[in-house]
């Protein structure tokens, strides 16, 4: 039997058709459904008077549109079309008979915090839904793709999904990262490295001394933006830190099944002689906590660094992107990165909403506040659980005593479909993936950052090396 | 699905890379539970000059003239020219929805980005990736020549430029035979019925832990 990667073994073990253009049915363990993907694909069921084909493999949770105030009930949706949708998601789920972690259950969250917390998503399952940032599960060993609404409605009435196999490319980053840089970093400087088109067509296994000593809520992070470089699946081997992750979940295997469920893990992981069509490879200890500067999440550079010149870029169609994205965001050529001010912090995400990602910025903001020229500062926990514990621990009251607003669970200011808004000029230090033009309100100005950059920049109104504050604090 | 054979229209250019679905529909947009009605609001931060919400009368909302798609020249376009890496970003099916919706029924580019490929085919769009020096040529007759005109033929994948020459494409044969007779990836799917339920039963047997105990 020749070498396999993980893909491969994750891919084989869920053929269930392979057809001779390429194209293969394959089987679907797990769909997580949220408000805003899922409406069309019941109502295409409902049309077509399908049943979902297996009810237990389907979990919903409202996310994007909650709003991140006080609030008991989905009733407390001031925006008419928010809270629609929302009710919408709780009546398909009732009438299709789908578990709901619905507003007020303690449960309710971004998907992509949830899935893992509950052990929803487990190594060697794969795993789908509406929702780009889906590769975060690939973190556990689970083979996860973000498909649009057509392949929900596909995988609720089929329990499969029609792929062409992807090509497998590995990222490799070496070595050891400095303190003070975290996954965050080594995800933007990945896609800096590659490109957002860099993936397409691929999926990532992150591999590497820097992934095997991050924790699994790292490889989430890192995991999670796979899809800002372009693939769609991103990928950590199993080791231990994943088995202890998941023991005790409250749907992760229990009794004799964990021991056989361990025991079938132990193979997720790519052989060693594997082969991989392309490799990148990076130095841990060369990667300097990142800020984006554009409109892209490629755009971006160290916090040490200068905003690029449109000037010396040789490639037109890319200098016209550098033009067109300064101009966006109200930033000169040549400008130091620590002189762009923030007005606006925004901490959470799927990709940094953790209990570790706050724990980070907590170590930052302890005993510290906010610059008075911050205008708002949010911190917004992935899920109901993630508060609970983030309170437990009197993290809360760091972050309020700071100047933060300590909100309740949901995608919040990442995307803004909520009452969350970045006003139109105003520069934000977010923690969230995605810099585009307007995603975070019509006319704001993003910067992506990790928790501890975002925290550090709150403090100063402008960015700057987190290491800096970290050894004046000292 | 409806169905996708051979088109002649009006091809407009969107000359720039890394276009993102948030682009093609902004977020609050997206609040809508319905497949239809996007057209409208299709690049609507780029061609409107106000903030576009859902509800709003958007026949009474000033328009960037500079727009590409506001432009007398590309009224009627259902081919689109892009850049590299269109419909990145968010795997929102919303966004080939409302491309379809405002018209278009090609999309032309050097490369896409894989959600956005894959969700287009299932809207009866046809993505066409062309080399980029073709790309850019075609952007350059269709600057030079307005009313610039091409024929897409899916039977015979080709494309057809005004002075007759001809363009090739590839298309996967799978995704060509589902556009050409309009067919239904989940009809076609349970064909497969009595083998997903054999995968299933396997599955079961080797992973109890991934299936409810009933
Ligand atoms: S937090 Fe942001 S990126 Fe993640 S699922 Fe929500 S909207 Fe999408």
């Amino acid at each position: 039997m020749s070498a396999k990667t993980l893909y491969d073994k994750l891919w084989d073990s869920h053929v269930v058709r392979q057809e001779d253009d390429g194209t293969a049915l394959i089987y679907i363990d797990r769909q997580l459904l949220h408000e805003v993907t899922s409406p069309q694909a019941f109502e295409g069921l409902r049309l077509a008077n399908r049943k979902p084909w297996r009810i237990d493999a389907n979990l919903a949770t409202p996310d994007h549109n909650v709003p991140t105030t006080a609030y008991h009930s989905v009733e407390d949706i001031v925006d008419p079309i928010s809270r629609i949708q929302v009710k919408t998601l709780d009546a398909n789920a009732k009438e299709f008979g789908i578990t709901e972690f619905g507003i007020g259950d303690i449960r309710q969250g971004i998907v992509h915090v949830v899935g893992p917390e509950e052990g929803i998503t487990l190594p060697g399952t794969t795993l789908v839904c509406g929702d780009s940032h889906t590769a975060t599960h690939g973190a556990l060993g689970a083979l996860a793709h973000g498909v649009g609404t057509s392949e929900v409605e596909h995988v609720l009435a089929t329990q499969c999904l029609i792929q062409k196999k992807m090509k497998n490319m590995l990222v490799k980053v070496n070595g050891q990262l400095q303190p003070g840089v975290g996954p965050k970093d080594v995800v933007l400087a990945i896609i800096g490295k590659i490109g957002t088109a860099g993936g397409n067509g691929h999926a990532i296994e992150f591999g590497g001394q820097v992934f095997q000593d991050m924790s699994i809520e790292g490889r989430m992070t890192v995991c999670n933006m796979a899809i800002e470089a372009g693939a769609r699946v991103g990928l950590v081997a199993v080791d231990q830190k994943t088995i202890d992750y998941v023991e005790g979940r409250p749907f992760a295997p229990k009794g004799n099944q964990w021991q056989a469920a361990v025991e079938a893990w132990q193979d997720l992981k790519s052989d060693e002689d594997a082969h991989f069509d392309k490799v990148v490879e990076l130095e841990g200890s060369a990667i300097e906590p990142q800020v984006s500067w554009g409109t892209s999440p490629e755009m971006v550079v160290s916090v040490n660094d200068c905003v690029p010149d449109p000037a010396q870029e040789a490639d037109a169609v890319k200098a016209d992107g550098i033009r067109r994205a300064l101009s966006y965001m109200g930033l000169k050529a040549g400008m130091l990165i620590s002189d762009i001010p923030v007005d606006y912090i925004f901490i959470g995400s799927c990709t940094n909403s953790r209990i570790e990602d706050l724990r980070q910025a907590a170590e930052v903001l302890k005993g510290q506040k906010v610059a008075s020229s911050v205008e708002q500062a949010l911190i917004v926990p992935g899920s109901g659980l993630v508060k609970q514990q983030a309170e437990a621990e009197g993290l809360d009251k760091i972050f309020v005593e700071a100047g933060f607003e300590w909100r309740n669970p949901g995608c919040s200011m990442c995307l803004a479909m909520n009452a969350d808004r970045l006003p139109s000029g105003k520069h934000c230090a977010s923690t969230s993936n995605r810099n585009f033009e307007g995603r975070q309100g019509a006319g704001g100005r993003t910067h992506l950052v990790s928790p501890q950059m975002a925290a550090a920049a709150a403090v100063a109104g402008h960015f700057i090396d987190v290491r800096q504050l970290i050894s004046t604090n000292q | 699905m409806e169905k996708f054979t051979k088109l002649t229209a009006i091809v407009a250019p969107m000359d720039r890379a890394n276009v993102d679905t948030d682009a093609i529909i902004p977020k609050q947009f997206l609040k809508s539970i319905q497949r239809t009605g996007f057209g409208v609001n299709l690049f609507d931060e780029w061609r409107y000059e106000d903030v576009g919400e859902p509800g709003k009368d958007n026949s009474v909302r000033p328009l960037r003239k500079d727009f590409v798609l506001n432009q007398p020249r590309y009224q009627g376009a259902k081919i689109l020219l892009a850049r590299e890496n269109f419909g990145c970003g968010s795997s929102r099916e919303h966004a080939p929805w409302a491309l379809k919706d405002y018209g278009f029924d090609v999309i032309i580019a050097p490369s896409f980005a894989d959600i956005f490929f894959n969700n287009s085919f299932k809207n009866g769009i046809l993505p066409i990736v062309l080399d980029a020096d073709l790309v850019s040529s075609l952007f350059n007759e269709v600057f030079a020549n307005p009313g610039y005109q091409l024929t897409v033929d899916l039977a015979s994948h080709q494309m057809i430029k005004p002075s007759g020459e001809t363009l090739d494409f590839e298309v996967d044969a799978f995704r060509r035979h589902c556009l050409l007779n309009g067919l239904d990836d989940i009809g076609l799917t349970l064909q497969h019925q009595s083998d997903i339920e054999t995968f299933e039963a396997t599955h079961k047997a080797k992973n109890p832990w991934l299936f409810a105990t009933e």
